[in-house]
């Protein structure tokens, strides 16, 4: 049933934890009254944030001092229509929940991120993209419909048409509570996928590869990159692109079952980890063994999901890996004829002596319609640093400015100290985010540690 | 204003200085207000050299504000308390304020030693009571306390001020387990010898240090989310050895 608890929490990163009281709830109504109750509280009250499944980096699902709403409990599938591939949903259930009860019916999410831990809520909150952007666009370009939960307790149900629809897709939360939305879900004829994967010599031989025209003709296509080797062998990288198999494309052995799906977990974690395992040494030593391990060139390969798309989660908890004092994800976009500036940036990451494992490139498709939607055609990176208190503050504002006069911006999902300001013009659209905010949440009912840090609203 | 939040690499954005006219407390503002728009309430008695302090840290880019702060006048710590956060949340307090006084009267002089004792050691629990309580109600926030390596063992030249840095150390030490559940993070810096307008008139003694290169030992024990620090760091070996020290021993050394 429903209870409240105090918690400290924290993002996925592990760093600047605060402590609010959660409200662990099923129900809707329930949700709906803490909301009104908040808003209640008058001038001094702290707001009121929903939580998914915490896999923000940063800051956004935690509100220092006040409350928190954990949706995960509600997580009811509604109804999954196997011919419109409509799916009514909770807005508290995981993309791994969703993407196995709909695989039966021959549906497949259309927009998945790097892990499936993400709740659908999260999912539109953050307008999240994956490995085919450039093809699918982002999470919210296939929601139908949300439920949300605004400042006076009540449920609004918003469609594409409404503006306030594209002011809570990438919205971070803080338009309201999701509590329900419809996904158009897409046909599969399998959960494998048919991939072609290319070892590049450097980071300029990937972004040749990726503007030969060639990418176009793949659904999915992602690098891992190198972003500790310095020299000739700056950014080379494992170019893995693909589209999902028919059944005929399948080995006969998986023919019988193209749909079915298996994640297995090797290990997980222990959360007794040491410090500093995440250094130069460890992480060069892994760079090398996941670089070597790679084909020069593959054509053709049949890939399940996990191989193809999601490797990390055969470790759970793998964040307990980078130790208590935690990290931090920088994930920018530059426009693509800023290759000068991105290859400078990353140029920098590999000198600047922080170093990161965890790295993915891709080129960005269209925009979407968010004004604080992330993608934007270009070229996106993100890199892994664990924290160490000398000079990590000073380079990623460094690359902050690089990326800022280059016409490019960073993720609020990702973020975790960016200043306000450099935010604020990294989102030309935000001016009108926050107008339309404010009409349905003057008092500012919602809010989170996010959005103080960065003055969001 | 609005509310302030500290981020993922240790930078706040708003600053309490308890001691608003403390070198060491100043020199980790103007550190601060070189990363991020900086929210300064600088509380102490009223006088020009709090005055020259805020200018100082506006000229800097630092919003500032000042309060009026007497350490020993304890029962009015509570009001003042509240009004240091009615602006907002502060995401690091500093307990910076301190006498060191004549330490031959700390002992031979019965009001000198009321006195040094009533502003160190009770002043000191007062706001960390008051403060434990305001960071838990926001939720969030680093507390910093600056002890000394003298609170570790007081010697005979200063045992009068290291006694009550002594009772102020330990309670702000047990305040960092008491706190933790709440995810308030609490640092006890100690430094040794530090050139301050406190310290001015004395021989420095060896491994010396600036306010400056204590404000840095702080701003990365902060950041590093580190609970005990000296400055300089090889004052942590120093005082471990000097602890251990047998009294006929201790009481020859020439420090």
């Amino acid at each position: 049933m429903s209870e409240i608890v105090t918690r400290t929490l924290t993002g996925w990163g592990r760093t600047a934890p605060s402590s609010a009281r959660v409200l662990i709830s099923p129900t809707v109504e329930v949700i709906q009254q803490a909301v009104r109750d908040t808003a209640g509280q008058g001038r001094n009250q702290r707001g009121v944030i929903a939580r998914g499944l915490g896999r923000s980096y940063g800051d956004p699902a935690q509100n220092a001092g006040g409350l928190v709403v954990d949706m995960t409990g509600l997580n009811r599938i509604h109804a999954i229509d196997a011919d419109s591939g409509l799916a009514m949903v909770d807005a508290g259930i995981s993309l791994d929940a969703l993407m196995r009860a709909a695989l039966p019916f021959g549906l497949w999410v259309p927009v998945l991120p790097g892990t499936r831990q993400v709740t659908v809520g999260g999912a539109i909150a953050a307008d999240i993209h994956g490995k085919n952007h450039h093809t699918a666009g982002t999470f919210g370009d296939h929601v139908r419909s949300i439920d949300l939960v605004t400042a006076d307790g009540s449920i609004t149900t918003l469609t594409p048409d409404d503006e306030l629809f594209w002011a809570t897709v990438a919205g971070m939360g803080l338009t309201g509570i999701i509590v329900r939305a419809t996904i158009a879900l897409t046909h599969v004829e399998s959960a494998y996928f048919v991939v072609d994967t290319d070892r590049t010599a450097n980071l300029g031989e990937l972004m040749a590869l990726l503007t030969d025209g060639s990418d176009e003709s793949y659904d999915y296509s992602a690098a891992w990159f190198d972003a500790i080797s310095t020299g000739p062998k700056l950014g080379r990288a494992v170019l893995t692109r693909g589209r999902l198999a028919r059944r005929d494309e399948l080995p006969p052995k998986l023919r019988r079952t193209p749909l079915a799906f298996d994640a297995p977990q090797l290990l997980t974690a222990p959360n007794i980890f040491p410090n500093g395992l995440a250094n130069r040494m460890i992480f060069g030593a892994l760079s090398e063994a996941w670089y070597r391990k790679a084909p020069r060139q593959r054509r053709g390969e049949v890939q399940n999901l996990t191989s193809f798309y999601h490797p990390l989660d055969m470790i759970g908890e793998w964040n307990r890996a980078y130790g208590t004092r935690g990290f931090l994800q920088y994930q920018f976009v530059v426009p693509l004829d800023a290759q000068h500036a991105f290859h400078h940036i990353v140029e920098q990451i590999a000198r600047s002596g922080h170093v990161s494992f965890l790295n993915v490139l891709k080129r960005f498709g269209a925009a979407g319609r968010a004004p604080l939607s992330f993608p934007q055609p270009g070229w996106t990176i993100t890199v892994d640093f664990p924290i160490r208190t000398r000079g990590l503050g000073a380079l990623c504002d460094r690359l902050d400015e690089q990326v800022l006069d280059a016409g490019g911006r960073l993720y609020l999902a990702k973020e975790s100290r960016t200043a306000a300001a450099t935010l604020a013009r990294m989102y030309p659209r935000i001016d009108e985010w926050r107008k339309l905010r404010a009409t349905v949440d003057p008092d500012g009912v919602f809010a989170s540690d996010l959005s103080r840090r960065l003055e969001l609203v | 204003m609005g509310q302030f939040v500290i981020d993922a690499v240790g930078n706040p954005q708003s600053l309490l200085l308890l001691g608003g006219t403390s070198d060491i407390a100043l020199a980790t503002a103007e550190r601060y207000a070189a990363h991020r728009p900086l929210r300064v309430v600088l509380a102490a008695r009223p006088s020009p050299r709090l005055d020259a302090a805020a200018e100082r840290l506006r000229a800097l880019g630092a919003t500032v504000s000042t309060l009026p702060f007497d350490a020993a006048d304890t029962a009015a710590h509570p009001e003042m308390i509240g009004k240091a956060f009615a602006d907002g949340d502060i995401d690091i307090t500093l307990v910076a304020f301190g006498l060191l006084g004549d330490q031959e009267k700390a002992w031979t002089d019965h009001a000198t030693a009321i006195e040094l004792a009533q502003v160190n050691y009770v002043g000191a629990v007062s706001v960390g009571v008051l403060l434990a309580a305001a960071l838990q109600r926001q939720g969030h926030g680093t507390l910093v306390a600056l002890s000394s390596a003298a609170a570790e063992r007081a010697r005979r030249s200063n045992f009068g001020y290291g006694a009550t840095k002594a009772g102020m150390d330990a309670f702000y030490t047990g305040l960092t387990e008491a706190l933790r559940p709440s995810g308030i993070k609490v640092a006890v810096i100690r430094p040794g010898f530090v050139r301050t307008k406190m310290t001015s008139g004395l021989k420095p003694a060896p491994l010396s240090v600036t306010p400056q290169q204590v404000a840095e030992v702080i701003v990365d024990a902060v950041a590093g989310g580190r609970e005990q620090a000296w400055a300089p760091a090889q004052m942590r070996f120093v005082m471990a050895a000097l602890r251990h020290l047998p009294r006929p021993i201790f009481r020859r050394l020439p420090v």
